[in-house]
């Protein structure tokens, strides 16, 4: 049982990573219809800058994680008004394309701005554990749950709270009479993609201590953030994050009962999971199905 | 048979007999180089057929390439121990060559069966679903080792059913001399020209095959699916069978072309087939214009140049700059991705009809222009 709660602890660090990720993705699926395939990447290319920040110019880390936050909300933003706006009432094939472009640009500028090498990221919570009965509990882990959270909650009651969250979330559900009645529409889309990317930093800064950091770091975390988004019904924000919770400590529970998995099938159970959530369920946990329109 | 398509043959046939003079004119180097440029435009007219012309998107066809990879090294290559699935021991030793179609059809059956799960996938979903594909496979490959190799992958450069040449050292000259290899009665120079006239026929046999199965009753059904599959659906068109049998065509010629790939490169290993192979597909799909079929050989000759001699020298034009960042690494493979992608992104804001559209237009122009003069 002990061994039970131990996997559990430590499937819940993982598990707020990959909420945080899934988290953006909604928030861009719910604003513009699209599943941002760049969002693993521009995570990558935020932590370079971090690592850049703290390696190169000598910043303390939380100055720089904040610094960071700020450019990938800069960065997300531009993308959706260079990139994404221009191409906005056009099919899905070619919005997919577009971020399949990005991935591709950010992918490539990363080894080509910092090299390809493998390199250690610094972590601000001690390497520790603290120790409950037989349970020992990683501080790396309950940090990074602690910051998704902090975070998670902030961004909720942004949404809330504040007149720009009502109009963000207006502009989502109804972008024509949010037009109507005055919401700057486009600068709305665009915030949503910069929160996005703040999200994604967050995921990225918070996961590189242990992936550590190179140009294909996010792949394998953007696939279980889409399996999280799917499992929690992809325009549920709150499904988002409790899907990235379930997957993070289930994945590793399977890892650890189910021996014919193990470590090397966790990327393909993510993948069944998505085709099984799809065809079974197509709006996840805690989504509203959706009715297509003819 | 129409008039325009009297035209279209005699094209078809002066571009094929090009095709095959092609190699008296240029070096050994260059002739692999565009073996490699026919196999990218197998896997194209597959990809476009499923994505351009019936709308389908898929994110993962370097797996369907990896599975005819992985057919003709399984069946060419001599393990010691042999692979083995299930208790049924692959020795090896078949003749490269009749791999292919084994690879192709074998690939096709699992597109096809994909295709049903993909039925309920619509847009966004069959994207993500695809793509998750495409990452997981080199997992699911690494796994069962004791079939494919596992990471080290299968090495079949020795194997006896392997179309190779002998390289001898002169006795006089002590120069590396390359036998011709025998097809037919015909010698072929060197490995690269076989290679070359190999994937070269192939193509143009598919080109044909994709061509007429188009032009049809298929080809309308599938921009049918495409355009709307209410409307389709309302005139008869049997949606499930036509995106079935898409996925089916599709991930044949996926499958050839991945056959093609490891005969070509003797080798074969999860990175053979990575992500960034099904991405660089798409790419190659929307530089020759969604929904076209010869046009594809630019996106073809685009995916195999860009990846290698362009995408260095656009990078030697990089200036160091943003100093802030640190030095920039001119060694580092990032460029043919950075440029891949911004080439893609230009293209589908300035041409969002690739190659084909840009002829489309200059066509136009040049009618017009005619129709002016008369």
């Amino acid at each position: 049982v002990a061994d039970f709660f131990q996997q559990v602890v430590a499937g819940l660090g993982s598990g707020a990573i990959y909420a945080a990720l899934a988290l953006a993705l909604v928030l861009i699926h719910r604003a513009t219809g699209v599943i941002n395939f760049a969002q693993g990447e521009m995570a990558m290319f935020t932590t370079y800058i971090c690592w850049a920040l703290i390696t190169n110019n000598g910043w303390s880390y939380w100055p720089a994680f904040v610094a960071t936050l700020v450019i990938a909300f800069v960065l997300g933003f531009g993308i959706q008004r260079v990139v994404i706006q221009p191409v906005a009432g056009a099919s899905v094939l070619t919005v997919v394309i577009m971020t399949i472009g990005l991935v591709l640009v950010f992918n490539g500028l990363a080894p080509l701005i910092w090299s390809a090498e493998i390199r250690a990221f610094p972590s601000p919570f001690p390497n520790e554990t603290w120790q409950i009965g037989s349970v020992s509990i990683s501080q790396q882990d309950v940090g990074t749950f602690a910051v998704v959270l902090v975070l998670v909650t902030l961004l909720w009651a942004f949404f809330q709270f504040t007149k720009t969250g009502l109009a963000l979330r207006a502009s989502a559900l109804n972008p024509e009479a949010s037009r109507l009645v005055g919401v700057r529409v486009g600068w709305m889309l665009a915030i949503g993609w910069g929160l996005a990317a703040v999200l994604g930093a967050v995921a990225g800064i918070l996961s590189a201590p242990t992936l550590f950091l190179e140009p294909n770091m996010m792949q394998a975390t953007l696939i279980y953030a889409f399996a999280a988004a799917v499992l929690g019904g992809i325009d549920s924000p709150f499904g988002a994050v409790a899907g990235g919770v379930i997957l993070g400590v289930g994945l590793n529970l399977i890892g650890e009962y189910v021996d014919f998995v193990g470590a090397d099938l966790r990327l393909p159970m993510a993948l069944l999971i998505i085709l099984v959530v799809l065809l079974v369920r197509p709006a996840g946990l805690f989504g509203k199905p959706v009715q297509r329109r003819v | 048979v129409k008039r325009s398509d009297g035209i279209r043959f005699a094209t078809f046939g002066l571009a094929a007999v090009a095709v095959f003079l092609l190699p008296r004119f240029i070096s050994d180097f260059r002739a692999q180089q565009l073996a490699y440029v026919g196999i990218y435009f197998i896997a194209l007219i597959g990809l476009n057929l499923l994505t351009g012309i019936t709308g389908q998107i898929s994110l993962g066809h370097g797996a369907f390439m990896l599975i005819g990879g992985y057919t003709t090294a399984i069946l060419i290559s001599h393990q010691e121990p042999p692979l083995e699935l299930l208790g049924h021991q692959f020795t090896g030793d078949m003749r490269d060559i009749w791999t292919i179609p084994l690879a192709g059809l074998l690939a096709g059956v699992i597109g096809f069966l994909f295709g049903f799960p993909a039925l309920r996938l619509h847009g966004l979903y069959l994207a993500l679903a695809t793509f998750a594909v495409a990452v997981a496979t080199p997992a699911i490959v690494r796994k069962y080792a004791g079939f494919t190799g596992g990471g080290g992958g299968i090495n079949f450069f020795d194997a006896e059913g392997r179309t190779k040449s002998e390289i001898t050292t002169d006795p006089v000259t002590f120069e590396q001399v390359e036998s011709p290899i025998e097809i037919l009665g015909i010698s072929i120079p060197s490995f690269n020209e076989w290679l070359y006239y190999l994937c070269w026929t192939i193509a143009l046999v598919l080109f044909g095959v994709a061509w007429l199965l188009l032009r049809g009753r298929l080809g309308r059904s599938l921009r049918a699916v495409r355009d709307s599959e209410l409307a389709a659906a309302s005139s008869g068109v049997d949606l499930a069978r036509y995106k079935t049998l898409a996925f089916g065509i599709s991930a044949f010629y996926a499958g050839v072309a991945g056959s093609l790939l490891a005969i070509a490169t003797t080798f074969v290993n999860p990175e053979t087939f990575p992500i960034t192979l099904s991405i660089f597909l798409l790419v190659g799909v929307v530089v020759g214009g969604l929904g076209s079929l010869w046009p594809l050989v630019f996106g073809a000759v685009f995916i195999q140049f860009m990846q290698n001699e362009w995408a260095q020298s656009a990078e030697n034009a990089i200036p160091d700059f943003i100093p802030v960042l640190g030095d920039i690494d001119t060694d580092s493979a990032g460029a043919p991705a950075v440029a891949f992608g911004v080439v893609l992104i230009l293209i589908m804001l300035a041409f969002p009809g690739g190659a084909a559209g840009l002829i489309r237009t200059v066509r136009g122009l040049a009618t017009r222009g005619y129709d002016r003069v008369r």
